[in-house]
């Protein structure tokens, strides 16, 4: 009986090279004759290319090629982002690249070359946009509804009805309604109502998202940053306007992405079309500055929310309205924030309407629970302003709304797998010390008064449907080829444990084949919305049945008897009851080869049906395989009705200094409910690593604009600073509810997400709470607006101001 | 890969010789292209108006290295681009990260903010120098047993300040600990295994010494 895999503190394969120094990450590759690349990037937040001049920078000894936004392949359509544009649309985007032999004399040729730039109107704040006179930050109009680009205008007096204080609430672009909210109202004993603003924050994963790219007979070689690997491809593929099989991408490790390189970055095309274009192999080496402008933000909200609740403190209604900062081409997060809301709350109704507004600041992505983190962060501390006026606890309030099992999501109520909110409540309560630590609640000490708060946050966890590919070689190792990414979150491991757990087989016989794609791997999910852990534990749980009945069917074969008869345990295949009678994993390879056909990948028995048929994608994986040993491939067909779900509560007490606003973070505890635990010292980390995420949101990353200009001020860590090591306690504490989920077969869900709106929620709960109750209602909470509020001068923002 | 082909070239004298231009053009050029370096050899460009790459020995890891660079060159880039030695990351190039946390003798410093011809006649020590002899440092080791870091690409940094600190301090307390590993940013946040993996490498250390 080999160990139990699932629970098990396991380091994960790939430690060894990153802690000497031996793994390569994007921008450590080199290649013979490699160029180097840099970019000319828009000084103006909206402008269109009228002319470009590059007479004297191809006349520069040195330099290899130029690359405009009509030389990139494919068609370019309006309002899509592409790599170069002539028609920028932030400060900082890309217009063109130059390529030379070294990356001095490409920074100069860029230098160079003479832009002219035509200024077009740009506007920075999506209140502005939507006043009758705005500006619109793209031609093609301010707001996305459905797919569609429209130009939306509210009248005056929808802004003169709200006032400078409060959000102004004109037409939607999205609505959806549970119940009837003015009868929730009606029911409520307590109702509290905020305007609330999100900043928007850049992603800045420690690696730049650099790039390296060659062609050899053909095919594009590209080494870059990328969560998701197998996934890369064909969006790099499409980019290029090429075919996925012609792409091979090199990304054995990810600097972190955090949900701004799910699948690559749209800046890969750059190298790889330079490269095609001057027949050299092209480095793009992205700085730290360059990085603030073209590695992604997340959205932010400028929201109003109201909410009712009886004297128990179930919430009645909810009535949620949210401008949305969509960057220049998109974002879904207010959408998300809507759903995440009812998994917070469920609401006994609730109406929730948005609008996303286009502006000219850098592109949006997901990052780590893109509306989730936001929306929880927004509301938390309004729930606990109705939980001091009904007096009730805020840890009851908490459980009161939480969902159990019978639990929904969003306007179609789908239920969810599995919901131990209110056990994640308990542990976290009981491993922070709730009870006692309350009664800190506004206590002074010299200058320093303590808070404490409470941050519950949900966000998706789980998706199916992928599919698993393993091979037993003759060395009798088990291959379990990975399509995912390998982005921090050890789940390239973590999720090959479930095919070894299945096959009752030692760790240190199994071997994860990853992060390069001519390593023929599975198709796999994109790594985003916290769904690897879920869909490759049951992906790798598949195959490995799938290579069970295989090596049974094979013994059966060559050593008589049933498939039936036999048992897989310990790196052999043996008869039940007789573990002599039987073959090792090492045999069982070379007579698969021996044997060929559905054995050794040769032939892929049919599927039963077209739900079952594995991925093009896994089938050429398969093909490229066939022969090297037992090869088995399955795909992911696990019965889950509705959504999966995890749950973080965070538990926060800080010391507010009322003299200097300064706050410090005295102690948090978090817990989850994220299923069974994989890996206890990673779900920790990972826990606690997204709590600061989000305690760096609503503390110390900054986002702030020239209005004048639309140009942003906080480019770099020195400006937005992320938290430090000195920034957070020194030992946070965590624990899990490690109940799994019944509806998938390792039980595990998700983590990535869920923790940073419970960092942020219970870290801006806490600062309310030694405010005495008083929240400010926006991330990030400086000490210039605590001081403010605390000595009763003027706030030094407006309500509403975003980027400030 | 090709790197090896590519240091090897260099040292054949193929290209080694040739003068190159000034790397900086205009200080617009800095102030808009980040971090910028001339990388000679094999791929250096045209001739040069200017500014020369001097041959200078450096001590890294236990070895003299001879290597071309240019006045303005910062130790990083030397390491990273003319001595392969790739496990010094550059996170921010201008000293906010600590990603290319190297050692000075024995004393931590930023890759990325200190000059090369700066460092002759001194120990320079990165990542791939801490193994002895095959074995891992207590620090690598400390990361092995504490499974240490998410996405790593801070971890030589933080490895190079730990052992900064143990030369320092053998025996921190965790927050001793943490105010000497204060000049590294790990943007995953995992810092509690980052301090777990602090004082095991000081536990290890008094155990081998």
């Amino acid at each position: 009986m080999a160990e139990n895999l699932i629970g098990a503190d396991i380091a994960p394969p790939d430690l060894h090279a990153k802690i000497t120094g031996r793994a390569r990450y994007a921008e450590d590759f080199r290649a013979e004759g490699m160029a180097f690349a840099k970019l000319l990037a828009s000084p103006m937040p909206h402008a269109r290319v009228r002319r470009v001049d590059v007479r004297a920078a191809e006349a520069m000894e040195g330099v290899l090629g130029i690359l405009r936004a009509s030389d990139l392949p494919g068609e370019a359509v309006p309002g899509q982002e592409r790599a170069l544009t002539d028609e920028p649309l932030y400060e900082g985007e890309p217009i063109l690249a130059v390529a030379a032999v070294d990356e001095t004399t490409a920074a100069a040729a860029v230098e160079a070359i003479k832009v002219e730039l035509e200024p077009l109107p740009f506007v920075l704040d999506p209140l502005d946009s939507l006043r009758p006179d705005g500006p619109d930050a793209r031609l093609d109009g301010n707001v996305r509804r459905g797919r569609e680009v429209e130009t939306l205008k509210w009248p005056e007096a929808v802004f003169q009805a709200a006032g400078p204080g409060k959000l102004p609430m004109g037409d939607p672009t999205s609505e959806w309604a549970v119940g009837d909210v003015e009868a929730g109202f009606a029911e409520a004993d307590v109702i509290v109502e905020e305007t609330v603003v999100h900043q928007s924050v850049t992603h800045h994963p420690m690696e730049p998202r650099s790039c390296m790219a060659y062609w050899q007979n053909g095919k594009l070689y590209l080494h870059g940053s990328t969560q998701s690997t197998e996934r890369t491809r064909p969006s790099v593929a499409r980019m290029l306007d090429m075919e996925a099989e012609d792409v091979v991408i090199v990304a054995e490790f990810c600097g972190g992405g955090f949900g701004s390189k799910i699948s690559g970055a749209p800046i890969m095309a750059v190298p790889a079309a330079l490269s095609r274009k001057i027949g050299r192999p092209v480095m793009l080496r992205i700085t730290r500055y360059e990085e603030n402008y073209i590695g992604r933000a997340r959205a932010g909200l400028q929201g109003w929310a109201r909410m009712g609740f009886r004297a128990d403190g179930r919430m009645t209604a909810l009535d949620l309205y949210l401008v949305q900062d969509s960057g220049p081409y998109g974002a879904s997060d207010f959408l998300t924030a809507g759903m995440v809301a009812t998994a917070a709350y469920q609401p006994e109704t609730m109406r929730f309407r948005g609008v996303p507004v286009f502006t000219n600041t850098p592109p949006r992505s997901a990052q780590r629970a893109p509306g989730g983190a936001q929306i929880v962060a927004m509301l938390e501390p309004l729930v606990d302003k109705a939980a001091r006026e009904l007096d009730v606890d805020r840890l009851e309030i908490r459980k009161a709304n939480a969902p159990g099992h019978d639990g929904w999501l969003g306007p179609n109520q789908t239920p969810f797998s599995s919901a131990y909110v209110r056990e994640a409540l308990d542990l976290g309560a009981e491993l922070f010390g709730w009870s006692e630590k309350r009664q800190l609640s506004g206590r002074r000490r010299g200058a320093k008064v303590t808070g404490v708060g409470i941050g519950i946050s949900p966000f998706t966890a789980g998706s199916t449907g992928r599919d698993g590919l393993l091979v037993v070689r003759p060395d009798g190792k088990l291959y379990v080829h990975q399509g995912i990414g390998n982005l921090g979150t050890h789940s390239i491991a973590d999720t090959a444990r479930a095919a070894a757990q299945v096959l009752d087989l030692a760790w240190d016989q199994v071997v994860v084949v990853w992060g390069d794609t001519s390593k023929h791997l599975p198709f796999s999910t994109v790594q985003a919305g916290s769904q690897t852990t879920h869909a490759h534990t049951r992906a790798n749980h598949a195959a490995a049945h799938a290579l069970a009945d295989l090596l049974r069917e094979l013994a059966a074969t060559e050593l008589g008897g049933a498939p039936g008869d036999y048992r897989v345990a310990d790196g052999r295949v043996y008869r039940a009851g007789n573990p002599s009678a039987g073959m090792d994993f090492a045999r069982a390879a070379r007579r698969a080869i021996e044997r060929g056909g559905k054995f050794s990948g040769e032939v892929l028995p049919p599927a039963a049906s077209e739900d079952e048929d594995l991925h093009q994608v896994t089938k050429a994986a398969v093909a490229g395989l066939a022969g090297q040993g037992l090869v088995a491939a399955a795909k992911d067909t696990y019965p889950r009705e509705g959504s999966t779900y995890s749950w973080v509560a965070s538990f926060c007490e800080v010391e507010l200094d009322v003299e200097t606003g300064e706050v410090e973070i005295v102690d948090l505890a978090s817990t989850a409910d994220c299923g069974t635990v994989v890996h206890p010292r990673s779900l920790a980390a990972q826990t606690n690593g997204g709590v600061f995420q989000g305690i760096g949101m609503a503390k110390s990353q900054r986002w702030v604009f020239d209005p004048k200009w639309g140009i942003p001020f906080t480019k770099r860590f020195y400006t937005a600073r992320p938290p430090g090591i000195l920034d957070v306690p020194r030992s946070p504490r965590f624990a899990a509810v490690n109940l799994p989920d019944p509806q998938t077969p390792v039980g595990a869900k998700g983590i990535g997400e869920p923790p940073v709106g419970a960092g942020e929620a219970a870290y801006a709960c806490a600062v309310a709470d030694a405010m005495g109750g008083r929240c400010l209602c926006r991330t990030p909470l400086t000490s210039d607006m605590i001081l403010a509020e605390l000595e009763g001068r003027p706030r030094p923002y407006g309500v509403l101001d975003t980027h400030v | 890969m090709l790197e090896a082909g590519f240091i090897e070239a260099r040292r054949g004298g193929f290209t080694r010789r040739k003068f190159i231009q000034g790397v900086i053009a205009a200080g617009a050029t800095v102030s808009a292209s980040g971090y910028l370096f001339r990388s000679g050899g094999l791929l250096a460009g045209p001739a040069a108006q200017g500014t020369v790459e001097r041959l200078v020995t450096l001590q890294v890891n236990g070895q003299a290295r001879r290597v071309d660079v240019l006045k303005q060159e910062t130790l990083a880039m030397t390491l990273r681009y003319k001595l392969g030695l790739t496990g010094t990351k550059l996170g921010c190039d201008r000293a906010e990260c600590g990603a290319c946390t190297v050692l000075l003798d024995g004393v931590a410093h930023y890759g990325c903010s200190i000059l090369t011809h700066s460092v002759r006649g001194r120990a320079v020590t990165t990542v791939e120098g801490l193994e002895q002899d095959g074995r891992l440092h207590p620090v690598q080791q400390a990361v092995l047993d504490e499974g240490g870091f998410q996405c790593a690409f801070c971890a030589p940094g933080f490895a190079m300040s730990m052992v900064a600190m143990l030369g320092k301090n053998p025996n921190p307390s965790r927050e001793e600990a943490a105010e000497l590993l204060a000049g590294n940013l790990c943007r995953c946040g995992d810092y509690d295994k980052i301090l777990n993996t602090a004082m095991r490498a000081a536990e290890l250390s008094r155990t081998r010494a």
